[in-house]
């Protein structure tokens, strides 16, 4: 017969094939095909620039009260809790905002915010700070001194020092005493084409991760659909990080 | 190449027998001995222990490094007004100037880099330069300081290098200008703090170094020949005092420059009202420590007409100076990073981890001790130098240090007969 969709047989064969050949694709190659076809990338492979991370946040949808993303963040990051507010390590934080003219008041994650330009890398006297061409801003643990001088710089105070003995680390987020760290975008499950934990965590879709350079990513759409802003964009460090609503 | 003095100047190495010598390196080596202590508690337990914490990342021992930092560029001072400038009176003390620089400098980058998370990776500062970074240009600058210095040393303590004595003073003393300037710019180049962010702290840190380095440098000098027992007139002495009196006015001027200017511009101003009138320790330290002893007691001691060779002002003025001198460099440390930064301007803001609220900081004692073990390392090397190699003249008497020198008419004693407007008459080619 002609037309094969018409022929059982012809149908389980290509059924079976097509069968056969996902399973093989989803064994070879796990990161690349199955996962997330748009997004992951082969670990053998450098971050590209054809990529630019970023998150929308929306501060509207940032709802009083809520920390989830912080315990995700925490939880994700294997950051430790000593009851130390002030030398406890921190990669996002809650900030409530009030305009004291209208007593309007609002909540919203801040985090390292990923620059283009990115004071911490300009200041890093051994370049351990950096940015990978994929924008996301990261520590070289093995390169970091312990001077500080990026905590310093960063508008966002997003740096946290590492200041006693890491337990309990997670293998994709090695800590060490006398280093900086923060934000890393989650790089490890970006790499795996996954959203960061907080993203995923956040109650109300209040967080949007995505490609920026891509024109159909969704980031990408909604931030050419709707205001969006940075925090102190007035100094030229242009963050991967954009708020709705600040 | 021009000659120290008219008259031939004799150097001896202090008596490194004695036993108050011991008792002096005894001293300075507990107190760098200490210190180490206290930095191998720090790494040891985490910088938790201390008071610096992830809004005041910098703390208690950076203001002891920077101030040595600064000052060793100031100790230099004697030594580039001699040579650069051509005053002879100066050129006896240029050795102990020289030497005294590069002890600064040692006990300040001590305190720094002990504190630092991980001293152990140091060397990572020289294998990974980063161009845009002025810590790294400071690596750069620290390191070739020492080299500059101890070439220019050589210089003068070595024939055979007495051919390189202008172009070595000549580089040393643009190099320190540079030096001081990077010291000034790892917070001019802070754009994100309101305490910061300002082309003026690179001139105000070179003003500073003059009178913090120039006030140790009276203080060595005045403590060396008074335990070494040998001569010390009053006509190199007031000139000293003089000239540390104009850099506490320089010093007095880029302060008032820098807030005015902090004052007047809207995105400081909130800075500058909660530092000058907020009422906080900032404010207290400031007014009372910076303004008060460092620069209203010393303007006084050290340019009163009465005070003139008086080494009771002097010592006075010099302890004044470096008391403020710590405190000015403690307010502008600490107390601007203590201040809020500003994320979203124009409103209120508030979090778990310290956002819209002047961060906490206490110095605690590691942190106290590590800066003292800087002074410490300072102190030592200071010590073993003066003892091993001659860097002091047997006397700095007036007819020395002056052979124009020509006592006032009531009294031909030349500790009365000190005069502070006496110029030095230039030496001819030796």
């Amino acid at each position: 017969m002609s037309d094969d969709r018409t022929n059982p047989e012809t149908s389980r064969r290509d059924l079976l094939k097509v069968g056969a050949a996902a399973v093989a694709a989803g064994t070879l190659a796990p990161g690349i095909t199955l996962i997330a076809p748009a997004q992951a990338r082969n670990p053998a492979d450098p971050a590209s620039a054809k990529q630019r991370w970023g998150l929308l946040i929306d501060a509207t949808k940032c709802v009083e009260g809520c920390t989830k993303c912080v315990t995700a963040c925490n939880e994700e990051m294997g950051l430790p809790d000593h009851g130390r507010d002030a030398t406890d390590p921190q990669y996002i934080r809650v900030v409530t905002v009030r305009d004291p003219e209208t007593s309007h008041s609002k909540q919203l994650p801040v985090m390292c915010q990923h620059c283009e330009n990115p004071p911490c890398v300009d200041v890093c006297p051994t370049t351990a700070s950096f940015k990978r061409a994929d924008g996301i801003v990261l520590v070289d643990r093995h390169r970091c001194i312990g001077c500080r001088y990026c905590m310093m710089a960063c508008p966002y105070k997003a740096r946290s020092f590492a200041h006693e003995v890491a337990t309990e680390q997670k293998p994709h987020n090695p800590r060490g005493k006398g280093c900086v760290e923060s934000c890393t975008l989650c790089a490890h499950r970006v790499d795996a084409g996954r959203d960061p934990a907080c993203v995923e965590t956040c109650p109300t879709g209040a967080m949007l991760f995505g490609d920026l350079n891509d024109p159909n990513s969704a980031i990408s759409r909604k931030v050419k659909d709707v205001s969006t802003a940075t925090i102190r964009g007035d100094l030229g460090t242009k963050p991967g990080v954009r708020y709705i609503g600040l | 190449m021009a000659a120290h003095s008219k008259s031939r100047i004799v150097y001896r190495a202090l008596d490194a027998k004695s036993s108050g010598y011991w008792g002096l390196i005894a001293a300075f080596g507990l107190m760098a001995l200490i210190g180490g202590g206290a930095a191998y508690t720090m790494e040891h337990a985490g910088h938790w222990i201390t008071g610096m914490n992830n809004h005041v990342v910098w703390g208690t021992p950076h203001v002891f490094a920077v101030f040595l930092i600064v000052a060793a560029s100031g100790a230099l001072n004697v030594a580039s007004v001699s040579s650069v400038f051509g005053k002879d009176m100066y050129k006896p003390l240029a050795r102990l100037s020289g030497l005294l620089a590069l002890a600064l400098l040692a006990g300040g980058l001590a305190a720094l880099l002990l504190d630092l998370g991980r001293p152990d990776r140091l060397l990572v500062t020289m294998t990974n330069i980063n161009p845009t970074s002025i810590f790294s240009w400071n690596v750069i600058l620290y390191s070739g300081f020492f080299a500059i210095v101890a070439g220019y040393l050589w210089t003068m303590m070595d024939r055979r290098g007495s051919g390189y004595y202008m172009p070595a003073a000549l580089g040393a003393f643009v190099w320190r200008l540079i030096l001081t300037t990077g010291t000034g710019s790892i917070f001019g180049f802070l754009v994100a703090r309101e305490a910061y962010d300002a082309a003026i702290m690179a001139p105000l840190f070179i003003a500073m170094s003059l009178a913090f380095g120039q006030a140790v440098f009276m203080l060595v000098v005045l403590a060396a020949y008074t335990w070494a027992d040998r001569p010390l007139g009053d006509v190199v002495l007031t000139r000293l005092q003089r000239l540390t009196g104009i850099m506490v006015a320089a010093t007095a001027y880029f302060l008032a420059v820098q807030h005015i200017t902090g004052i007047y511009a809207a995105e400081h101003r909130a800075y500058e009202a909660w530092l000058l009138a907020g009422g906080s320790v900032y404010t207290s330290i400031f007014w009372l420590l910076g303004v008060g002893i460092g620069i209203v007691v010393p303007l006084v001691l050290l340019l009163h007409p009465q005070m003139g060779g008086n080494r009771v002002a002097i010592v006075g003025a010099s302890i004044a100076v470096q008391i403020g001198g710590l405190a000015h460099i403690y307010v502008i440390i600490i107390g601007g990073q203590a201040f809020p930064l500003v994320l979203f301007p124009g409103m209120e803001v508030s979090s778990a981890r310290f956002d819209g609220v002047v961060a906490p900081y206490a110095p605690t004692l590691p942190e106290v001790l590590l800066g003292i073990g800087g002074v410490g390392v300072a102190l030592l090397l200071l010590t073993i130098a003066v003892g091993a190699l001659r860097f002091l003249p047997e006397s700095l008497a007036d007819e020395v240090v002056d052979p124009d020198h020509v006592p006032a008419a009531k009294d031909a004693a030349p500790k009365d007969g000190a005069d502070a407007s006496h110029e030095a008459v230039p030496a001819p080619a030796e």
